[in-house]
């Protein structure tokens, strides 16, 4: 019986540090001049002998309730809703759905975001900070529901037909397999 | 930490007390006839308060003295039918003198808030105020498209003429506030309403967000510049430009960064490419006296800081950090400073 108090109580803390995560707020995300030129791969296929470096993965954008609610914010004032609507898709294709084109990982994202697609979707390189597309990945991911729902966004400023992104049954990702190929 | 003295505490209330009679952030010293007759209103209370203050420690201190003479001895319990009278009579007396002056002031009350909002005019200026987080939105409609200024934080107006302000909010609830114009008033989303202002004397009158809205509401300011018929003329027809071309290489160059990097998806330069609304319209930003909702001064020191990190002047805020190289924030900001 005894044994378990220590344990209850790591449990516990445990549980009180995984919320503190939730509500990290990273208001200065880093110190701009130390910003890298992100290389994400997502192919095999690779000039010359050495492969080039895998990118870290930003965990603490897919784990911040904040985070993912500037994503929203930005969703919408970057006018990425313009083509893919809220989540339906229109122009562009649906986000809320289980189909990825280019991959359901946070850096296939990102790279669609920054180099852009063919047939339409634009190149945002140098136009939107990298921690911001950080955020607007994060927050795409949660359309599907592929974020936890602690961390989606639980209510809209603005008259919605489908529910928040913390209610999307979680959809499991098909089409490319999203996993950075070795 | 040391707790607060209180002689100190006291201080700093009389200091917060008199700073109510200096500066420019002042309800007290009203610019036009809304605030003065919110002034009147201010200063009739004020005065029947220090009455009734007056008497009540006239009332108590006479008390007080009077109890000390005859403490020594028991005084015996007897009926003193004419002193009941008396005191009935002073009681209910007291009671409806308060009861009568709280609704003489609540008479005066509605009138004043019926004297402020019934100015009307035939011939009145009209200004959208949008509250921002954080930072304001200021607009002249016009019927004609391409006769709209838009602009930020800056309130032009012209001396002695009505203007009819109208609100809105495009986020949370604001409020608009500058004391020695007109009271506050709350800037709801999805709701518009109007009210009126005067100034009579020219110069910069300073105002404020007084609804607590996010992260940098304590850094929402906005100035009313008053000034005469022709210089306000001037001042509308220069907004009402196109931003300039610019001449020189070096803010050409200025304006080919602002097109290829993030200032291109938050503001808007008219005549040129950039015309997205989520930040400040910047098309005549020389042309202010201050950046950032009233927190910097508009210099090239600040603008650069501004841009290159204005998560650190303003935690919290929707712009991002720039990472741009030293000559292109130099072209940059000679840019931004050409348009005047």
């Amino acid at each position: 019986m005894r044994g378990y108090i220590p344990l209850s109580i790591l449990l516990a803390s445990a549980l009180v540090l995984a919320g503190c995560k939730r509500e990290e707020r990273e208001l200065r995300p880093s110190p701009p001049a130390s910003e890298v030129v992100n290389e994400t791969q997502v192919s095999g296929l690779n000039p010359g002998a050495n492969p080039l470096p895998t990118p870290p993965t930003p965990a603490m954008y897919e784990e911040s309730a904040y985070a993912v609610s500037e994503g929203k914010r930005l969703f919408n004032q970057y006018n990425c809703s313009g083509c893919h609507a809220n989540g339906g898709g229109g122009i562009g294709p649906p986000l809320m759905d289980n189909y990825w084109v280019y991959g359901s990982q946070p850096q296939n994202i990102f790279t669609t975001i920054v180099e852009g697609r063919p047939n339409g979707m634009p190149s945002f390189r140098n136009r939107i900070p990298q921690y911001q597309v950080w955020e607007i990945a994060a927050y795409v991911r949660s359309m599907s529901g592929l974020l936890p729902k602690d961390v989606a966004p639980s209510r809209s400023d603005q008259l919605y037909v489908r529910p928040p992104e913390q209610s999307m049954p979680k959809q499991t990702p098909v089409g490319v397999t999203g996993e950075p190929q070795k | 930490m040391n707790p607060i003295p209180p002689i100190s505490g006291l201080g700093s209330a009389v200091a917060l007390f008199l700073a109510q009679f200096t500066g420019e952030h002042n309800s007290l010293h009203p610019a036009g006839p809304q605030a003065s007759d919110i002034e009147w209103l201010y200063w009739v209370i004020f005065w029947i308060i220090f009455v009734a203050f007056i008497l009540m420690i006239t009332g108590f201190a006479r008390a007080a003295a009077r109890n000390r003479t005859q403490a020594a001895e028991m005084l015996p319990i007897m009926s003193d039918p004419e002193g009941d009278r008396r005191a009935t009579w002073a009681v209910s007396s007291a009671v409806a003198i308060t009861v009568l002056t709280l609704f003489a002031v609540l008479f005066m009350s509605v009138i004043t808030g019926k004297k402020v909002e019934g100015r009307t005019s035939t011939n009145p200026i009209t200004i959208q105020i949008t509250g921002h987080q954080w930072w304001w939105e200021v607009q002249y409609p016009s019927p004609q498209a391409d006769q709209t200024i838009t602009t930020a934080n800056e309130i032009h107006i012209p001396v002695g003429r009505p203007v009819v302000i109208l609100t809105s909010s495009a986020d949370v609830i604001h409020s608009f506030w500058a004391p020695s114009v007109n009271g506050k008033r709350d800037l709801l989303p999805g709701y518009s309403s109007a009210f009126w202002i005067q100034i009579d004397k020219p110069g910069t009158y300073p105002g404020r967000c007084a609804e607590f809205c996010g992260l940098q509401h304590a850094h929402m300011g906005f100035s009313i510049i008053a000034e005469d018929d022709n210089t306000f003329k001037q001042w509308e027809q220069q907004q009402l430009k196109p931003a300039a071309d610019p001449a020189d290489p070096e803010a050409a160059h200025g304006k080919q960064v602002f097109a290829t990097h993030a200032c291109i998806m938050c503001h808007t330069i008219r005549g040129t490419d950039a015309g997205s609304r989520m930040g400040p319209d910047l098309t005549h930003l020389g042309s202010r006296q201050m950046i950032a909702a009233e927190t910097l001064p508009n210099t090239r020191g600040a603008l650069a800081g501004w841009i290159i990190d204005p998560q650190r002047i303003k935690p919290g805020n929707h712009m991002a950090p720039n990472l741009l190289e030293p000559d292109d924030l130099q072209a940059l900001i000679t840019y931004l400073q050409t348009l005047q």
